[in-house]
C-alpha cells in the first residue's frame, strides 16, 4: 500500500493529529519523572509545576478529540485510518488520565513533604514510576513505528508493575501495624502506588491500541493478573 | 451486548443466488475480466467497488448477458442463477432479462405513461391476464418502488416529466415489475442529488427483503451504506469479497486498502 492519499489534505490532517499524541505523550512522560522525583526530593516547587502542567496535557487532549471529529465528518476515514482515528481518541484519553495520576501524585507530596519520611518507599514509588515512564516511551515508540510486536511486550511487561505494587502494600501495611503514627502518610503512599499502578493500566491500554491500529484486532489473549491484594 | 449491535446487518438468508466460476470477458484482444469466481447471496446487497475500469460494470453486464449485444465481446466461465447455466444455448437473453432486472445510472423511463412504463414488462412477457392483474402489478411494483404516493393520482402523466429522483425510483418500480431474481444496478444515484439518493438507497434497503441486489457504485460510502457484502475489483480481477463492514475496516488485500482509504485510483 501506498502511504499517501490521493488527497494530500488529509495525510495532513493524521499528521496533524498524530504529532499531537507525541506532544502529548512528552508532557505525560515528563509529569510522571518529575512527580516521582518531587515526591523522593520532597520538593514542593517542582511538585506544584507537576499539577500546573496538566492543564497543558488537558488541552491537548480537548484538541485532539476536536481534530478527529472533525476528520470523521469531513474525511470518512475507513480501514487504517478509521483505526489511526479511533486509537487517537482512545490513547489521549488514557494519557489524559495517566496525567491526572501524576497530578495527584504531585499533591500527595505535597502533603508528606511535612510529614516523617517512611524508610525506603519514596525510592521505591521511583522506581516503578521510572519503569511505567519506560514502558509508555516504549508503548509510544511502538506506536509511531507500528511496530505491534514491541507493543505486546510492553503489555507483557505490565505484571512487573503490577508485582511491584504487591510488595508495596504489603511493607504499606507492616509499617502502618507497627506503628499507628505512619498510618496518615503510609494511607498517601499506599494511593500513591496504587495511581502508579493504574497508569501501568494505561500504558498498557495504549500499547493495547497500538496492537489493535497495527493489526485491525485487539489483542485477545487474556493478561495474566499479578495483583494479589485483592 | 455484542449481538443488538449486529441485528442490522444481519443476512437474511445464506443461500447463493448468483455463481460465477472463472469467468472471462473479452472485448477483442482485450481480456477486460479475469478468472473471477464470486457467490452472491440471495436476499443480500452486494456492492462492486474499483476504479474506473476495473472491469465491475463488465462484469454486472455479464449477469443478465448485456454483452451479447457488444459484437466484439466474448465471455468464457461458468455464471449460475440458482444452479443454472444463463450461458447455456437454450438459455433465452430476453427471457433471462425478465427475471435479472436491471437499473442504470441515468435514469432512462419510455416516453410513455407512467402506467405503461411499470405495465410495459408484464405485458409483453404475458403476466396478466386482465386490466384488473395488470393494475395490480403496476400498483404493487410502485408500492415497491417507494414512489406510489407520489404518482397515484397521475398514472397517466409522462414518466419523462418526472423529478430525476422519481425517475430513478419509477425505472426500478418497473424492472421489479417483472418479479425478477436479481436485481442489477449500475451506478443508480450517480446522477441524483443527496436526498433522492438517500431515498433510492432506503428503497435498495428495502429491496434486499425480496431480492438479491448487485450494485457497481463510485461511492464508496454508498457501498458502505447500502451493502452488506462488498466485492473489489482491480484491472479486471476480483480482489477482494466479504463483509462489507470488515472490507471498510479491516480489509486483507493491501489493493482493497489502498483504494478505500484513498490511495490509489
Amino acid at each position: 500500500m501506498t502511504d499517501q492519499h490521493i488527497a494530500s489534505a488529509f495525510d495532513r490532517d493524521l499528521e496533524k493529529i498524530q504529532a499531537q499524541i507525541m506532544k502529548m505523550g512528552g508532557l505525560v512522560e515528563n509529569a510522571i519523572l518529575e512527580a516521582a522525583v518531587s515526591l523522593e526530593e520532597r520538593d514542593e516547587e517542582r511538585a506544584e509545576q507537576v499539577r500546573r502542567s496538566d492543564k497543558a496535557i488537558d488541552a491537548l487532549e480537548e484538541s485532539i478529540n476536536e481534530e478527529a471529529a472533525r476528520v470523521i465528518a469531513l474525511r470518512a476515514p475507513a480501514a487504517i485510518d478509521l483505526r489511526v482515528v479511533l486509537s487517537v481518541m482512545k490513547v489521549s484519553g488514557n494519557l489524559e488520565r495517566i496525567g491526572d495520576y501524576a497530578k495527584n501524585l504531585a499533591k500527595r507530596t505535597r502533603i508528606l513533604a511535612h510529614m516523617e519520611p517512611i524508610n525506603g518507599s519514596a525510592s521505591s514509588l521511583r522506581r516503578m514510576a521510572k519503569e511505567v515512564e519506560r514502558m509508555l516511551n516504549d508503548a509510544l515508540d511502538a506506536y509511531v513505528s507500528r511496530d505491534a510486536e514491541l507493543a505486546q511486550n510492553v503489555i507483557d511487561r505490565d505484571i512487573v508493575v503490577d508485582q511491584m505494587y504487591n510488595a508495596l502494600f504489603r511493607e504499606f501495611l507492616t509499617f502502618m501495624m507497627e506503628n499507628p503514627s505512619n498510618i496518615t502518610s503510609c494511607m498517601h503512599l499506599h494511593f500513591i502506588a496504587k495511581n502508579i499502578e493504574r497508569m501501568g493500566d494505561h500504558v498498557t491500554a495504549i500499547a493495547e491500541q497500538v496492537v489493535y491500529l497495527v493489526t485491525g484486532a485487539m489483542p485477545d489473549e487474556e493478561r495474566e493478573k499479578a495483583n494479589t491484594t485483592v | 451486548m455484542l449481538d443488538v449491535t449486529t441485528v442490522e446487518r444481519d443476512v437474511a438468508a445464506n443461500n447463493v443466488k448468483i455463481s460465477a466460476k472463472d469467468v472471462q470477458v473479452f472485448y477483442g484482444d482485450n481480456h477486460a475480466i479475469k478468472d473471477v469466481t464470486v457467490e452472491i447471496e440471495d436476499k443480500t446487497v452486494t456492492a462492486f467497488i474499483g476504479p474506473s475500469g476495473c472491469g465491475k460494470s463488465t462484469f454486472l453486464r455479464c449477469i443478465n448477458r448485456m454483452n451479447d449485444t457488444i459484437e466484439v465481446c466474448r465471455v468464457v466461465g461458468d455464471i449460475r442463477i440458482d444452479g443454472e447455466n444463463i450461458y447455456d444455448p437454450k438459455i433465452d437473453p430476453v427471457q433471462l432479462r425478465a427475471k435479472v432486472g436491471m437499473v442504470f445510472q441515468k435514469p432512462n423511463p419510455f416516453p410513455k405513461s407512467i402506467y405503461d412504463n411499470v405495465a410495459y414488462g408484464p405485458r409483453i412477457h404475458g403476466l396478466a391476464r386482465n386490466k384488473a392483474e395488470l393494475d395490480e402489478i403496476v400498483e404493487r411494483s410502485l408500492r415497491s418502488g417507494a414512489i406510489w404516493d407520489e404518482v397515484k393520482d397521475r398514472l397517466q402523466a409522462p414518466g419523462t416529466g418526472l423529478s430525476g429522483g422519481q425517475q430513478q425510483r419509477l425505472c426500478i418500480a418497473r424492472a421489479i415489475a417483472t418479479e425478477p431474481k436479481v436485481l442489477l444496478m449500475d451506478e443508480p444515484c450517480s446522477a441524483l442529488d443527496p436526498i433522492a439518493t438517500a431515498q433510492v438507497e432506503e428503497l435498495i434497503d428495502e429491496l434486499r427483503k425480496s431480492y438479491s441486489v448487485v450494485i457497481v457504485t463510485h461511492s464508496m460510502q454508498q457501498a458502505a451504506r447500502v451493502s452488506q457484502k462488498t466485492a473489489f475489483f482491480h484491472l479486471g480481477s476480483l480482489v477482494e469479497f466479504g463483509e462489507t463492514s470488515k472490507i471498510f475496516t479491516n480489509p486483507i488485500d493491501p489493493r482493497t486498502e489502498s483504494y478505500i482509504t484513498g490511495r490509489i485510483g
